[in-house]
């Protein structure tokens, strides 16, 4: 994987991923020990973090991920740069570049930016969400989290549940799983799932009772409120009546259902306080999972994984 | 291969020998000369036995009338880092075109009698190819108040149109039908209804549900053509479709069409040959709208072409500054230059296949868009104008966007290898030819 940059997780193999994984297992360790966390795996290298949208688990993460394994890290909003200006992306990322950095993980509100940044500029591009197209250290971290919960994956049942048409998340889990041998189901209002969709394996489900019946995993996504000024449901009150997840609701799924949001989660609409912080919840490790998955990532791409 | 061309070589007589001449105006497709003395055409018949200036052999060449394309943006006024009418002219000669109907959705808008006059001053001064203009509909394109249709006539405008986006006010458009209808004039319909294609950057199908990007569902085309169809049919208006793209809504001018609807189509080159699986997002060479369909879209398309429901191939040559494409599909404007790229997409990938013999694809490029607006144009006849294209239906080129003349440079076509190109465009008394 070493110079690879990192798109989507369509790319990746199943033992590229399992390598991944492993990888991961290795930095959890490190981050749970405490003490003095910083390792030299990346001493001498330069990341920038280019992000065009708000973020806050996803940029401190990496942030964190490559100071963790001794890489220079600098942070970019687009709000406070050149970009206000209205520079274009195709000459941010070189001036990036010409500024000796050896990697650029960005986010953007625009599907294939990162492709398009892997065409303009040499560093490892690691995409970090372009718009509802991939995330790929999502899927990756969700794997991982799922693992580390169930001790596998295959054979397993996950329903993926609420805005599948404007998720990165969905789209880049339902690659990631079935890739290793999950069962994936997606579950949403119609006028939340994409119109057209087909995946070989993944069956699509207009009732979030039928869909979350007998799985052993439900990752819910998140509800942007606008969607709900664009007409694509009536009330908060309503999808969460109809389409939230609580506690009555899991009782459908497997007794240790396992249960994952990509956060920022919106309490009572598309998940229910309790089920946030319920035993089978591992909302909150998702988040320390991530920074090992993306040192990981880091790891592989820029060090070799040496 | 040089793919350079001359633009400048006046003649007071020329001969053009031993091609294959294909006018579909007057039904005639043999083995012929074609002398044209004074900017007109003077003979047509095997063996012409006359003196001429200049004596061009044709032989295993298609000798044709000059291709018409009724739908490009040579964006003046306003937007010429994207095209002006000279680059936009030397384009359509380069491509075998020798007239073009500018659409008006430019900046300002071509929607009042001085400018239509201004922009036929501008088309005479460029010259090379005869350059017409179609006026605005409503003021602005706004689609809220009609535009001055029966000054821009007279200042020469050739049909109106709303280009770029539909009409969403009935009224309006209702309206404008009632207001020409005793001119003859067509309007050109851009048809995608306006919410269902908000946000949309391509086909709304399996593609777009994989990829994320927001889709323009070919309902919104279906209907926008049953609305305008139907008002069409209620005014007894005439309607013309713009860039067709959905197989449904071939159908539905089908059946107008047979119950004696004046509704007429155009489609492009790229709504007959490509298809959705060629998004890239992180390339928004194929951005346009309406957008790249399906495959069965595609073939709809061919057999309304054949059938006749569609009667025109149009290019829609939209070009932008290379800046401008080069970023987020997203943001990225839709559109791509078509001019020089048509006549080999569509021999290559209609003709050279045998999916549609030569006489209906030229009629489609030369006598049916001249009867549909009216245009002293698209024939071979003694007397007419002497605008003639001559084309090398073997001659292979690959697509690079460094040879274009247009000023776009981002197109789906770019890399292709191709069969077939224009190697000379003749208007009136000037021959241009591709320089090999």
């Amino acid at each position: 994987m070493f110079g690879k940059s990192v798109t989507a997780i369509k790319n990746f193999s199943a033992e590229e991923i399992r390598t991944v994984l492993d990888a991961a297992y290795k930095f959890k360790q490190i981050i749970r020990r405490g003490g003095n966390k910083k390792l030299s795996n990346l001493r001498g290298k330069a990341i920038v973090n280019l992000f065009y949208e708000p973020s806050t688990r996803t940029r401190t993460s990496f942030e964190l991920a490559g100071k963790y394994l001794g890489a220079d890290v600098v942070s970019i909003n687009s709000g406070t740069s050149s970009i206000v200006k209205g520079e274009s992306l195709r000459d941010t990322l070189r001036t990036i570049e010409a500024m000796g950095v050896d990697a650029i993980v960005m986010r953007h509100k625009a599907e294939g930016a990162a492709d398009f940044a892997t065409q303009v500029v040499k560093p490892v591009i690691i995409n970090a969400g372009d718009g509802a197209h991939a995330h790929p250290s999502q899927a990756l971290l969700d794997l991982f989290t799922i693992e580390q919960r169930k001790g596998r994956l295959a054979g397993l049942k996950v329903a993926i549940v609420g805005d599948i048409l404007h998720s990165r998340v969905a789209r880049s889990d339902v690659y990631a799983m079935t890739r290793m041998g999950m069962e994936v189901r997606f579950a949403g209002f119609k006028t939340l799932l994409p119109r057209f969709f087909e995946f070989d394996g993944v069956k699509v489900y207009e009732s979030l009772d039928e869909a979350i019946s007998g799985v052993d995993v439900i990752n819910v996504l998140r509800i942007q409120l606008e969607r709900q000024q664009a007409g694509l449901f009536p009330s908060t009150r309503e999808y969460a009546r109809v389409f939230g997840i609580n506690d009555e609701r899991l009782r459908l799924a497997a007794d240790d259902v396992l249960i994952l949001h990509p956060g920022p989660q919106n309490k009572g609409l598309e998940i229910s306080s309790a089920v946030t912080y319920c035993e089978q919840s591992a909302i909150h490790d998702q988040v320390q999972n991530g920074v090992a998955v993306r040192m990981a990532l880091l790891d592989l791409t820029l060090g070799g994984g040496a | 291969m040089n793919q350079t061309w001359q633009f400048q070589n006046k003649f007071q007589s020329l001969l053009i020998r031993g091609g294959r001449v294909l006018d579909p105006a007057n039904d005639f497709d043999d083995k012929a000369d074609v002398l044209i003395v004074d900017g007109k055409i003077a003979a047509v018949a095997p063996d012409i036995d006359s003196p001429a200036q200049i004596v061009y052999d044709a032989a295993g060449k298609l000798v044709v009338p000059g291709l018409i394309d009724m739908h490009v943006h040579l964006r003046e006024p306003g937007q010429e880092a994207k095209e002006d009418f000279l680059s936009g002219a030397k384009a359509a000669a380069a491509g075998g075109f020798t007239t073009v109907a500018t659409m008006p959705n430019t900046s300002p808008a071509v929607d009042n009698a001085a400018l239509v006059r201004a922009m036929v001053k501008r088309a005479e001064d460029v010259g090379l190819v005869n350059i017409k203009i179609i006026g605005a509909v409503t003021k602005g394109q706004q689609g809220q108040e009609l535009a001055e249709m029966r000054d821009m006539m007279t200042a020469g405008a050739v049909a109106f149109s709303d280009d770029g986006h539909f009409d969403d006010n009935a009224r309006i458009f209702l309206n404008a039908l009632d207001y020409l209808h005793d001119t003859g004039k067509v309007i050109i319909c851009h048809e995608e209804e306006t919410e269902l294609v908000k946000g949309g950057v391509m086909n709304e199908g399996k593609r777009s549900a994989l990829l994320g990007l927001k889709g323009r569902p070919t309902v919104a085309e279906d209907i926008a053509v049953a609305r305008d169809v139907l008002l069409a049919e209620y005014t007894g208006g005439r309607v013309h479709i713009a860039h067709i793209s959905s197989a449904r809504a071939v159908d539905i001018v089908r059946e107008a069409k047979r119950r004696g609807v004046k509704v007429t189509a155009e489609v492009t080159p790229q709504h007959l040959t490509m298809t959705e699986d060629l998004v890239n997002p992180a390339d928004a060479s194929t951005k346009i709208n309406p957008p790249l369909r399906t495959q069965a879209d595609c073939e709809a398309m061919l057999a309304g072409l054949l059938d006749g429901t569609i009667d025109a191939i149009v290019t829609d040559h939209s070009p932008h500054a290379p800046e401008e494409k080069d970023r987020e599909y997203i943001y990225a404007p839709s559109g791509f230059p078509g001019l020089e790229t048509s006549v080999g997409v569509l021999l290559t990938e209609l003709y050279h296949t045998g999916k549609i013999d030569l006489q209906t694809l030229i009629s489609k490029m030369t006598a049916e868009p001249a009867r549909l607006f009216g245009l002293e144009a698209g024939t071979l006849s003694v007397g007419a104008p002497a605008d003639v294209t001559i084309i090398d239906p073997e001659l292979t080129w690959t697509v690079d966007a460094k040879n274009f003349y247009t000023r776009g440079s981002h197109s789906p076509f770019v890399g292709r290898k191709l069969k077939g190109r224009a190697v000379a465009t003749i208007v009136r008394d000037n021959l241009m030819t591709l320089n090999q």
